[in-house]
């Protein structure tokens, strides 16, 4: 078998030094296949965006990144400003959530994609309008011609986050980093959007990797899901493997928690309480086991590895959900 | 009196009832000229009872938000009644709006803006207290703890803190509490659960819920999710472009919407079962919402409704009374004509 497109090995970040060290991820690993729909999971603070900025070589100089990032079979971590540069746009490109503050609110729509495939891409300023033109028409903007010469405040959300998809797309990156892309749009829009990502990952081939902390959203639309809790990822599989068999307490709690449309009126929503632990304290156990309802004496004492328990399908729990035989 | 949009209260007046309630907005172009009047909402009305809770449901831009604004009157609506407690508000004089106020309050979508980032928690939740002048230093202090003990936070440990202390789900919790204070009659929540991570956004729904049922309060609970508000719901209200489309009792919606819109906005909900399998182009609706400044004629919705025809062009559809008791839907082809409309495959480009 091929080479996978991303390789990542034992991958941590850790912000500050000394007194308070942020360990915002703690040794994550996994692969991305060429054309691969993956998602991560988790709720804010789970280190997910920080990793997608790993991925991208765009964290601070005051983050501490070790481990591996392995693109195409080349090393991303500790690359040097002037590589990553090419690094970015041409092999990934990343889909913000908020597309108000990601668009420069006194440029064309029409330049800041071209200004992306200029700085990329060899071409004359005719061949990148032209481009630019095509590329507002495969992202389904309507009258392409003319929003190319239109501003930002002009374009509703949803057009603006399908711009901002044409920019990411302007050097036909080989992965797409979604990164809460619809959250802050409403659910049709969001529905359009998620649908648009799908089809033009068919056509053009491209990786997709959706951040975000929407269950329901990964489940509807990844094949593979990552679940990732305080800075690890606590399970992972295929989509319906995964919300089919849930292992892991903390993802059957994420599931649990969403609002649905088959339930009676009046019901509360099963809950678990606290918040997730302070990353600047390492805890010698597991870090869900404060929250997590089937806690024992050996989940405070021993950190649970991400282990291949099933065909395809990690956790990292003593005591997974259904699993518990006599012992 | 035209039809009330809602079921008779079963003993006396609704608490509250909206009529033909227009909300406006004139737009401003260079040096001050009428640039276009835009209708925010535009004829809605509805019933709400003593201890029921009505969610609102549409996308943004709909005129939600502007209607729970039009009920407290700020700013109040153009036309149009609303009358809360046999009292019409409209047109009431700032004097007179005082102690009406005290049964009304509202929860915002974002409680990092809508608390004071200098005050503490304590002096947050007693400020409705102070204003009206209710109870002695001590007794307010005391109203204070019980308040935040009911909303979940330990009131030693919270209340000397300030807002940007507190995570989100506990400052949404203190702006529940301060809303509560005045022990209202009715309150109008505004995307409360829309900013928060879905654990938190699960134990501030149960809060809700929770507070509903043993203080016996009514809601006005504005969603742009139709999962989000099917919790703490009695009835649902779907707004389209400043109109309501359909409103009825809970079950019915979900079970048998009769709007092609409430349809497309229950389909667009990503499903977490797995059997559902991957989405791809299900019923997606296209489109986008058209600028409220220039609605289309006839039916709003028919610019991107699967099963627009001539007529939905030259006129605009009343709200009419179908199906069950209290359920009614402003449409010329609901969705009746076959048994199952969840499963009925909406036709849509895509």
């Amino acid at each position: 078998m091929a080479d996978p497109l991303l390789d990542v090995t034992d991958l941590r970040v850790r912000f500050g030094s000394r007194g308070r060290a942020v360990h915002a991820v703690q040794g994550i690993s996994f692969t991305i296949e060429p054309g691969q729909t993956m998602a991560i999971i988790g709720e804010s603070g789970s280190g997910k965006t920080v990793s997608a900025y790993a991925l991208m070589g765009l964290l601070p100089r005051t983050a501490q990144v070790s481990g591996s990032i392995r693109f195409k079979g080349i090393e991303v971590v500790g690359l040097g400003e002037k590589a990553l540069q090419d690094h970015r746009g041409r092999n990934v490109a990343m889909v913000f959530q908020n597309p108000e503050r990601s668009l420069n609110p006194t440029m064309k729509v029409g330049s800041q994609i071209t200004e992306a495939i200029r700085r990329h891409l060899s071409m004359s300023r005719e061949q990148a309008h032209e481009r630019a033109v095509a590329l507002l028409r495969t992202v389904r903007i309507p009258a392409a011609e003319r929003r190319f010469h239109e501003y930002p405040h002009q374009l509703s959300g949803g057009m603006r986050q399908r711009v901002i998809i044409a920019i990411a797309l302007a050097c036909e990156p080989a992965l797409l980093i979604a990164d809460e892309a619809t959250t802050a749009l409403d659910v049709t829009t969001q529905a359009q959007i998620m649908n648009l990502l799908l089809d033009l990952q068919q056509e053009l081939g491209t990786a997709l990797l959706m951040i975000s902390h929407d269950l329901a959203l990964a489940a509807s639309y990844a094949e593979e899901v990552m679940v990732m809790y305080a800075g690890r990822i606590v399970e992972q599989a295929a989509a319906p493997d995964l919300f089919g068999n849930v292992r892991m307490p903390y993802t059957r709690a994420l599931l649990d928690a969403i609002p649905r449309t088959d339930t009676e009126p009046h019901m509360l929503l099963p809950v678990i309480g606290g918040r997730p632990p302070d990353l600047s304290a390492i805890s010698p156990g597991c870090s869900f086991a404060p929250r997590c309802p089937e806690a024992r004496q050996d989940c405070r004492q021993r950190i649970p590895p991400l282990e291949q328990h099933e065909m395809d399908h990690w956790w990292a729990c003593w005591h997974p959900c259904g699993k518990e035989t006599a012992s | 009196m035209t039809e009330a949009a809602g079921p008779a209260a079963p003993g006396g007046a609704p608490l509250l009832e909206v009529r033909h309630l227009v909300q406006e907005f004139v737009l401003r172009d260079y040096g001050g000229a009428k640039g276009g009047v835009l209708q925010a909402v535009a004829d809605v009305s509805f019933d709400l009872n003593s201890g029921e809770t009505l969610g609102i449901v549409g996308e943004t831009g709909s005129g939600k938000s502007t209607l729970a604004r039009s009920v407290i009157q700020a700013p109040p609506p153009k036309h149009g009644s609303v009358i809360f407690e046999g009292k019409d508000l409209v047109g009431m004089s700032h004097r007179a709006m005082k102690p009406v106020r005290r049964d009304l309050q509202m929860v915002f979508q974002d409680p990092f803006t809508s608390l004071d980032p200098k005050w503490t928690v304590s002096r947050i939740v007693a400020e409705p207290l102070v204003a009206y002048g209710v109870g002695s230093r001590a007794e307010r202090r005391e109203r204070v703890n019980s308040l935040l003990d009911l909303v979940g936070l330990d009131p030693g440990g919270y209340g000397g803190r300030r807002p940007r202390e507190l995570s989100g789900g506990q400052a949404q919790r203190v702006a529940i509490a301060r809303a509560l204070v005045l022990e209202p009659k009715l309150i109008l929540c505004d995307e409360p659960v829309s900013s928060l991570d879905v654990l938190v956004q699960a134990q501030v729904l149960n809060l809700f819920e929770r507070l509903r049922s043993d203080l016996r309060l009514s809601y006005l609970f504005i969603a742009h999710d139709l999962a989000m508000v099917k919790q703490v719901s009695d009835r649902i209200a779907v707004m389209y472009l400043g109109k309501l489309c359909e409103i009825g009792p809970v079950r019915d919606i979900y079970r048998r919407p009769l709007h092609p819109y409430t349809l497309a906005l229950l389909d667009s909900i990503p499903n977490p079962d797995p059997s559902a399998g991957r989405r791809e182009s299900a019923h997606v609706i296209s489109g986008e919402l058209p600028s409220p400044l220039n609605p289309p004629s006839g039916c709003r919705f028919r610019t991107r409704c699967p099963r627009a025809q001539e007529r939905c062009a030259q006129e605009a559809p009343e709200l009419r009374s179908l199906g069950t008791e209290g359920h009614l839907v402003a449409c010329h082809f609901p969705l009746i004509d076959v048994s199952g409309p969840r499963r009925e495959p909406a036709a849509v480009s895509g």
